[in-house]
C-alpha cells in the first residue's frame, strides 16, 4: 500500500497551506497576510455618516441664480426676483412682456441644462419656471458623497489613524471605521466639520440692533462670533452684521497651518494660490480702513480692519484657539471642505480594554467548549472520536487560515462564529459515525462498514450542511460589520468540516484499516 | 457507549397530537407576549437611540449615575448594571435625541459621571444609531429571515421531491410581490407573515409535502426563539437576527437526517399502508444522531453562554433556546407534517 496516495497529498497540501496562511498571523513571515481584528475586539470607532447630498443641490440652485441675475443685468433686462422652489425648480420673474424673446434666448444659449417646465404671464411680466433635470440633481448628490469621501480621507490621512477604512456604504452614506483611535470624539469633530471658509465685508453703515429686531436689509446677514469666557466656561455671542457676498472662499487656499502670536496663542496662518492672492489683493486695496469678517462654517471667527492693500496671499485666522482646536482647524482647511454637511447616523464606538476583555472571554469560552466537545467525542465514540478530534483541530486551523486568506475580519460575533462551528463540525462526523454502528450491526466487516457508512452518509451530510450555508450566505448578503464576521466564520466553518468529516477523517481510517485485519472496530 | 439503545421504536406519529399542542401553547404563549409589549424589546439597533456601556473602579450606586446624567441635560435615561455584579460596569440607554451634544457625548458623559460620583469612568462602549439606519436595519433583518426561508424551501423541495423548478417559481413570486409591496410602505412584519402564510397555503396545493414540513418547522422556532425573548423581555439586537438565522439553518440540519431516512426507507418499501410505522421506524433509527448533534452543539454554546462574556451573551440564549427547540420540531413538527401531507395524497 502506497503511503502517498493523491488524496493524502491532496489533505496535507491543504492543510500546509492553512498553517502557511496562519503564520502570518503570529509572526511577520511570507505571505504577510494576517488575521485583522475588528473595531469590536481591538478597539476603535465605527461610524456611518450621510452626507446631505441635498444641500449640494441646493448650493448649485445658489450658484445659478447668481449667475442668473448677473446674466440678466449684463443684458440690461430688469426682474422682479428670482428665487428658489420646491423639487429643484428655480422661479424667475422676468419685468415687462417685451423682454420675453431676450430672456428665452439667453436661457436656451447659458442655461441649456435646465429644463423650463412653464412659461406663464404675470402682472407686470412674465414667469418663468425653470428646473434643474433629475439626472443633473443626481449628479451632483454623487459628486458630493465622492467629493465628501475624499475630503474626509485627507482628514484622517492628517490624523494619523493607522489603516482607517473609509468607502462609500451605499447611496449618500460614508463609512468609517478607524481601528485603534484614542480620541474618538476629536476625530469625530474634525470630520463633520463642514470648513466651508469666507471672507466677507462687515456692513458698517448698518444698524446690528436694528437688524436682530427684525429684518436685515437686503444683502445682508446676521452671524455670530462665538468666544468661551476662561473664566466661566460660558459662551459669548456677539452678533455681526455681515455683507452676504463672499468675495473670497477656502477653495482659493493653498496651505494652512498652527502659528503663534506675540503671546504665544495659537492662531491658523492661511495661504492662497497665485489667483486668491490677487484677489485678496483686490480687495482688501479697495477696502482700507473697513472690516473684513473671517467666517467658518457660517461663524465669525474675526473681523479685522483692514490697514493696507495686502499682498502676498497670506493672512492669519485667530479666534483663541486651544492648540488643538487649531490643529484641527489647520487639517481640516487644508483637506478642503466638505461640499456638503455631513450627519453621524451611526456610531459604534468600542474602548481597548472591551476589546481586550472580549478577545480574552472569547478564547475561554472557545477553548473550554473545545475541550468538552473532545471529551465528549473520545468518550462517547472512543477510537473513532479521537479521529474526530484531529478532524476538528485541523477544521480549526483550515478556518484560520481561510481567514488570514481572504484577508477577512474577526469580529466578536466571528469568534462566536468559530466557537459555533466547534460544535457543528463534528456533527458531520457524528452522522457518519452512527451509520457505521448501523452497517457494523447489520454485520458488516469494519472495513466494509466503513466504506458503508461514508458512502450513505456522504449525501446527508452534504444535504444537512448546505441549508446553514444558505443561511450564512443570507446573513453576508444583509448584515453589518460584525454580523458579517459571523456570518464569514460559519461559512468557511462548514466548508471545513465538509472537508475534514468527508475527506481527511476518510482517509485516517483507510490508513488505519489498512494496517491490520481487526475483526472490530473501536467506535 | 450508547444513549439511544438499538431497536429503540417510540410511536412518535401516534403522539404527534400531544406535540402539536405543546407547541400551539408555546407559540401562542409567545405571540401574547409579543402584543402586549408591542413586539421584541428592540435594542438601539433597530429602535435608534444611544447607547453608553461604563466602567467604575469601585461600586457606584444607579442614582448617582442618573443624577449625573441629568445634570447634562440627559433625561429619559435607563441605568442597569453590566455582566457580572463586582465588575462594576453599568450599561446606559437613552432614547432621547444627543445631538445637542453632538461630537462630545463621551467627553460630556464622562465629565458628568465624574463630577456625580467622585470616581474616574472607563467609557468601554458608545453605540449611537440614527432612527433611518435603525429602521432600515429592521426593514433588513426582516427581510434576511424572509429569503433565507424561501431558499432552503427551494433547496428542500428540489433535494426531496424533485421539484426544483416549481419550488423555485412559487418562490421567486413570493420575493418579488414582497418587494414590490415594500415600495408602498406597508409594516414589514405583517407584509412578511402574509407572505409566509401565502407560501404554506402555495406548498399545500402544489404538493410540496417536505417543504411544507420543514418551514412549518423554521416557522415554529424563530417564532417560540422570538417569543422567549418577549416573555424574558431581553433585548433585541441584531445579533439576535444573527442567531435566528443560524437557528433556521442549523435546525435544518436534524430534519434532513429525518427526512433522508425517510426517504431511504420508502424506497425499500413499496406498501404504502404501513406508513406511520415507516416514519416511526425513520425517526427512532436517526434518533441518535439527532440527539448527538444537538448536544456536541449545545456544549459550546453552553460555554459561550457561561464563558462568553455580556456582549455574546444574549445570542448564545437565543442559539441554545433555536438549537433545543429546532431539535424538538425535527422530531416532533417536521416529520409528523410530512406524514400527515403524505397520507392525504
Amino acid at each position: 500500500m502506497k503511503f502517498f496516495t493523491i488524496k493524502r497529498v491532496l489533505i496535507l497540501g491543504v492543510i500546509v497551506a492553512a498553517v502557511v496562511c496562519l503564520l502570518p498571523t503570529f509572526t511577520n513571515t511570507w505571505p504577510h497576510k494576517k488575521i485583522n481584528l475588528g473595531l469590536d475586539l481591538q478597539g476603535g470607532m465605527h461610524l456611518i455618516l450621510e452626507v446631505q447630498s441635498e444641500e449640494a443641490v441646493n448650493a448649485e440652485l445658489d450658484r445659478t441664480i447668481s449667475q442668473l441675475k448677473l446674466d440678466l443685468k449684463n443684458e440690461k433686462i430688469q426682474h422682479m426676483g428670482i428665487d428658489k422652489a420646491s423639487d429643484h425648480k428655480i422661479i424667475a420673474k422676468i419685468s415687462g412682456a417685451d423682454n420675453k424673446s431676450g430672456v428665452e434666448k439667453l436661457l436656451s444659449d447659458e442655461y441649456a441644462g435646465l429644463e423650463i417646465p412653464s412659461v406663464k404671464n404675470i402682472s407686470g411680466g412674465i414667469s418663468f419656471t425653470l428646473r434643474l433635470p433629475d439626472k443633473e440633481s443626481d449628479s451632483i448628490k454623487k459628486m458630493a458623497t465622492e467629493q465628501a469621501l475624499e475630503t474626509i480621507r485627507n482628514r484622517i490621512d492628517e490624523f494619523g489613524v493607522s489603516e482607517p477604512d473609509i468607502r462609500i456604504q451605499s447611496g449618500n452614506r460614508i463609512l468609517l471605521q478607524l481601528p485603534g483611535i484614542s480620541d474618538p470624539e476629536r476625530a469625530k469633530g474634525l470630520i463633520g466639520k463642514t470648513a466651508q471658509l469666507t471672507f466677507q465685508l462687515v456692513d458698517e453703515q448698518g444698524d446690528v440692533n436694528a437688524a436682530l429686531r427684525g429684518k436685515p436689509p437686503v444683502g445682508d446677514e446676521i452671524l455670530y462670533q462665538l468666544r468661551k469666557n476662561a473664566g466661566t466656561g460660558n459662551q459669548a455671542r456677539t452678533p455681526f452684521l455681515i455683507k452676504k457676498h463672499v468675495e473670497l472662499d477656502g477653495s482659493q487656499l493653498t496651505n494652512a497651518r498652527v502659528e503663534f502670536d506675540q503671546f504665544q496663542q495659537p492662531q491658523v496662518g492661511i495661504e492662497f494660490s497665485r489667483k486668491g492672492a490677487r484677489t485678496f489683493e483686490r480687495i482688501t486695496g479697495a477696502n482700507i480702513n473697513k472690516r473684513l469678517a473671517i467666517v467658518l462654517d457660517k461663524n465669525v471667527y474675526s473681523a479685522p480692519n483692514i490697514q493696507d492693500r495686502i499682498s502676498g496671499g497670506k493672512a492669519v485666522i485667530t479666534g483663541h484657539f486651544t492648540l488643538e482646536e487649531a490643529t484641527d482647524l489647520a487639517i481640516a482647511l487644508r483637506a478642503g471642505s466638505l461640499p456638503a454637511p455631513v450627519k453621524i447616523i451611526e456610531e459604534r464606538t468600542v474602548g481597548p480594554t472591551l476589546g481586550a476583555d472580549s478577545v480574552r472571554t472569547g478564547l475561554m469560552s472557545m477553548l473550554v467548549g473545545g475541550a468538552l466537545v473532545v471529551l465528549f467525542m473520545v468518550i462517547y465514540y472512543r477510537g473513532a472520536g479521537l479521529i474526530a478530534d484531529i478532524a476538528l483541530v485541523v477544521n480549526i486551523f483550515l478556518i484560520g487560515g481561510g481567514l488570514a486568506f481572504f484577508g477577512a475580519t474577526l469580529t466578536l460575533p466571528g469568534i462566536a462564529g468559530i466557537i459555533l462551528t466547534i460544535g457543528m463540525a463534528v456533527d458531520a462526523n457524528v452522522i457518519i459515525f452512527e451509520r457505521i454502528r448501523e452497517e457494523l450491526r447489520a454485520g458488516r466487516s469494519p472495513r466494509a462498514a466503513v466504506n458503508a457508512g461514508y458512502d450513505r452518509a456522504t449525501l446527508t451530510v452534504m444535504d444537512a450542511n448546505v441549508t446553514t450555508l444558505i443561511a450564512a450566505a443570507v446573513l453576508f448578503q444583509f448584515g453589518t460589520g460584525p454580523i458579517k464576521g459571523f456570518a464569514v466564520t460559519l461559512g468557511l466553518g462548514i466548508v471545513a468540516s465538509l472537508f475534514t468529516a468527508l475527506i481527511l477523517s476518510k482517509s485516517i481510517y483507510d490508513m488505519i484499516l489498512a494496517n491490520k485485519q481487526s475483526d472490530t472496530l473501536s467506535i | 457507549m450508547q444513549f439511544i439503545k438499538p431497536g429503540t421504536n417510540i410511536d412518535f406519529m401516534g403522539k404527534r397530537k400531544i406535540g402539536f399542542v405543546f407547541s400551539l401553547i408555546l407559540i401562542l404563549a409567545g405571540i401574547v407576549s409579543l402584543i402586549i409589549h408591542n413586539g421584541p424589546n428592540y435594542g438601539i439597533d433597530f429602535a435608534g437611540g444611544t447607547l453608553v456601556q461604563v466602567k467604575f473602579p469601585q461600586k457606584v450606586d444607579v442614582s448617582d449615575i442618573r443624577k449625573g446624567l441629568d445634570e447634562i441635560g440627559l433625561k429619559d435615561v435607563s441605568v442597569q448594571g453590566f455582566g457580572e455584579q463586582e465588575a462594576n460596569e453599568y450599561l446606559i440607554r437613552t432614547s432621547s435625541d444627543t445631538d445637542a451634544l453632538g461630537d462630545q457625548l463621551s467627553d460630556t458623559v464622562s465629565k458628568g459621571l465624574k463630577e456625580a460620583t467622585s470616581l474616574e469612568p472607563d467609557i468601554r462602549r458608545v453605540e449611537m444609531v440614527g432612527p433611518q439606519v435603525g429602521k432600515d436595519l429592521k426593514k433588513n433583518a426582516l427581510l434576511a429571515i424572509f429569503y433565507s426561508l424561501l431558499f432552503i424551501t427551494i433547496y428542500i423541495s428540489g433535494r426531496f421531491e424533485q421539484k426544483w423548478t416549481i419550488a423555485g417559481i412559487t418562490a421567486g413570486a413570493l420575493m418579488a410581490a414582497v418587494y414590490f409591496l415594500s415600495v408602498f410602505n406597508l409594516s414589514m412584519p405583517v407584509l412578511i407573515a402574509a407572505a409566509l402564510i401565502v407560501s404554506l397555503v402555495l406548498f399545500w396545493y402544489l404538493q410540496l409535502q417536505y417543504a411544507i414540513g420543514a418551514i412549518v418547522a423554521l416557522i415554529h422556532d424563530v417564532t417560540i426563539t422570538v417569543g422567549v425573548f418577549s416573555l424574558l423581555n431581553l433585548d433585541f439586537s441584531l445579533q439576535i437576527i444573527a442567531a435566528l438565522l443560524t437557528i433556521i439553518g442549523y435546525s435544518l440540519n436534524d430534519t434532513i437526517i429525518v427526512f433522508d431516512r425517510i426517504r431511504e426507507n420508502i424506497k425499500g418499501n413499496s406498501d404504502h399502508t404501513m406508513v406511520a410505522d415507516l416514519f416511526n421506524r425513520s425517526i427512532n433509527e436517526t434518533l441518535s444522531r439527532t440527539i448527538l448533534t444537538s448536544l456536541t452543539t449545545l456544549v459550546v454554546l453552553l460555554a459561550l453562554f457561561l464563558l462568553g462574556g455580556e456582549i455574546i451573551h444574549n445570542f448564545a440564549f437565543a442559539m441554545i433556546i433555536g438549537v433545543v427547540v429546532g431539535t424538538y420540531s425535527s422530531i416532533f413538527i417536521a416529520s409528523p407534517l410530512v406524514f400527515m401531507a403524505h397520507r392525504k395524497k
